[in-house]
């Protein structure tokens, strides 16, 4: 049997790499032997994404992408389907929790400095990744056709109309009618099945074999390359990625299931966070629900859009912010001017900057899930801010925050004082 | 053959022409994919004008109607709101009506209306398109100095009985009065008026 096996495997390997790609990526592929736990997230988000595809997949088995049915197919599913609503669960829950997984992944890179040269691209094809998910997740939402289904899609498709001179015509094309109706419907369940999917899969596949080619970083941010063992040619701290981190990756799945089932069974609206509750409603386009907030995902940038003032009566410079905000990432591989890449070796003045954003991005995320009036209104007398809302001074101020991590680290950076690097990873 | 002098103009000049005709192709084909997404001869022609009775409308209520897959808001405004809405000219931010785009030009007048006391209203939000609740009644929850109006609880905006927008509210502009007509005393026309369909 092994014989016939191994003359197989040999008659595909003369016509396919299937072996070469094995070794290439999997069994001697050297990764850095200090990884920790933040490394399981990349795995993580591949685990959802194949999850998201295939729920998704017996999902379009009974849904319908149409304004007249839609929701009672959802409801459908939920109810009368076999398990269906075990899959549909999986899918609402696995979309929240893909943007936990990539969220961490962002941040990992984030403290270690795994977009500086030479992981340049790897960084912009995930933040093409982070932009086709958001994507995925707005066109996504609108499918049940619920009351925020509706009016998120409506004000979201607005936005576009606030770009000067063509922005109306942009988002009657992007509806496809006069307001978000069947047509709408039917294009976005496109989108969401298979034009953004396919984005996606391309994406991930650029971003791996980009990170293959140049290697992982680590969390001590040496490059591990620089020290290869002379005879064999393979890097002193390398190990295989397989069977190493595939096993290791399996303890992080693990975990990752545990707390995914239990959000599935126990908690899958997770108190209007995940699903909420304005979209067990049906859509109707004559009535807006009495508050309407996006999840809690994108609530970091919808309050940037709230707290920056329509100027010259144009929403545009709320708009642009809101969109500057996501695609400023990209930028961080020119902004970041430090001679070390990982949080371990650099001075204060970083790691003050660092936390001043992750607080200005969870305050912002609160915020944006709620009302504008939250915390009240300034008393009028008080100076400056007299009659307006706490909650938007407090968003205008984190907004700036927010900006700010990006826009001085270059300089910030560069004065920043730090400690010297080690030569060989520190285990 | 391979001894054979390459033609560096003529092979640039192949490529340049070859990509050129080639560009112009998949600019041609990608026309009628974008155009396949604009809206459909059926949904242009759904935007029919519709007729509403106002005979039933309570002074100081208002009915709600479909047009366009719009809401329309009729309002029967009473004394008492007709009154207050010439009170807080100096909170609005247009209250001149400069922004001429958002009425037909028989409403560009103090009322914004045919008939004085009715309004008529497309229930958008001229900030990012929710539609604004009614808060008719004077005072109760919107504070003490609240002249009736309405109030969009997706960012704040607001608006009075006229759909003039408050200072201060994110939507930039007053609310659009549609195009409309009264076909006889009670009954109305939105979406058409002596100039023809909108």
């Amino acid at each position: 049997m092994q014989k016939y096996l191994t003359g197989l495997l040999g008659w595909v390997d003369d016509r396919f790499p299937l072996t070469a790609n094995w070794k290439a990526h999997l069994s001697e592929y050297y990764a850095p032997k200090n990884f920790n736990f933040w490394y399981f997230f990349g795995s993580l988000a591949l685990l959802v994404l194949v999850l998201q595809i295939v729920t998704g997949i017996f999902l379009t088995m009974n849904y319908k992408p149409d304004a007249e049915l839609a929701f009672a197919s959802v409801e459908y599913i939920m109810r009368d389907v076999s398990w269906g609503w075990l899959i549909r669960y999986m899918h609402s829950t696995g979309a929240s929790m893909f943007f936990v997984v990539v969220y961490l992944h962002m941040f990992r890179g984030l403290i270690y400095g795994s977009y500086r040269n030479p992981r340049e691209l790897i960084w912009l094809f995930g933040v093409g990744i982070f932009l086709a998910l958001m994507g995925e997740a707005f066109f996504g939402y609108l499918l049940p056709w619920g009351q925020m289904s509706y009016w998120g899609a409506q004000v979201i498709i607005n936005l576009f109309t606030s770009i000067p001179f063509v922005g109306p015509d942009i988002s009657l094309w992007l509806r496809g009618d006069y307001m978000v109706s069947d047509a709408t419907l039917n294009r976005f369940f496109a989108f969401h099945v298979i034009a953004l999917p396919l984005v996606l899969l391309g994406l991930v596949a650029a971003h791996i074999i980009a990170l293959h080619e140049v290697g992982s970083n680590n969390p001590d941010g040496v490059e591990i390359k620089k020290h290869k063992d002379p005879e064999t040619g393979i890097p002193l701290d390398g190990i295989p990625f397989h069977p190493y981190y595939t096993v290791k990756d399996i303890v992080g799945v693990s975990v990752f299931l545990i707390v995914f089932s239990a959000i599935i069974f126990f908690a899958p609206e997770m108190g209007g966070y995940f699903l909420e509750a304005n979209n067990f409603i049906p859509a109707d386009p004559l009535k807006t629900p009495s508050h309407i907030a996006p999840v809690w995902y994108f609530t970091p940038y919808y309050s940037i859009l709230r707290a920056v003032p329509p100027i010259m009566n144009s929403q545009f410079p709320g708009v642009a912010a809101m969109g500057l905000s996501v695609v400023i990432f990209a930028l961080l591989p020119w902004l970041d001017r430090s001679p070390v890449k990982s949080i371990r070796y650099r001075g204060p003045i970083y790691k003050v900057w660092l936390a001043l954003f992750v607080v200005s991005f969870l305050i912002l995320g609160y915020l944006g899930t709620e009302p504008s009036n939250v915390w009240g209104v300034f008393d009028p007398s008080t100076f400056m801010v007299g009659g307006a809302d706490r909650a938007t001074v407090v968003a205008r101020i984190f907004t700036v925050v927010y900006f700010l991590f990006f826009i001085l680290m270059p300089w910030y950076t560069s004065i920043d004082k730090t400690k010297p690097v080690p030569e060989r990873v520190t285990g | 053959m391979a001894n054979q002098q390459v033609d560096q103009g003529k092979r640039r000049f192949l490529i340049a022409a070859t990509t050129a005709v080639g560009g112009v192709a998949a600019a041609a084909v990608a026309v009628p994919f974008i155009s396949s997404m604009l809206p459909s001869e059926r949904a242009k022609a759904a935007g029919a004008p519709v007729e509403a009775d106002i005979s039933k409308i309570e002074s100081g209520a208002m009915i709600t109607v479909e047009w366009r897959g719009k809401p329309v808001w009729l309002i029967n405004r009473s004394q008492e709101m007709m009154a207050a809405l010439v009170q807080h000219d100096d909170k609005l931010s247009d209250p001149k009506l400069e922004v001429t785009t958002q009425q037909p030009a028989y409403c560009q007048n103090a009322s914004r209306s045919i008939k004085t006391n009715l309004m008529v209203l497309v229930g958008i939000c001229t900030h990012l398109g929710c539609s604004p609740s009614p808060k008719l009644q004077a005072g109760n929850e919107m504070g003490a100095d609240w002249p009736g109006g309405f109030f969009c609880p997706c960012h704040g905006s607001r608006f009075d009985l006229a759909g003039r927008v408050f200072k201060g509210s994110p939507a930039p502009i007053n609310l659009v009065v549609p195009p409309h007509k009264y076909i006889n005393d009670n009954l109305l026309l939105i979406g058409e008026d002596d100039k023809g369909a909108a």
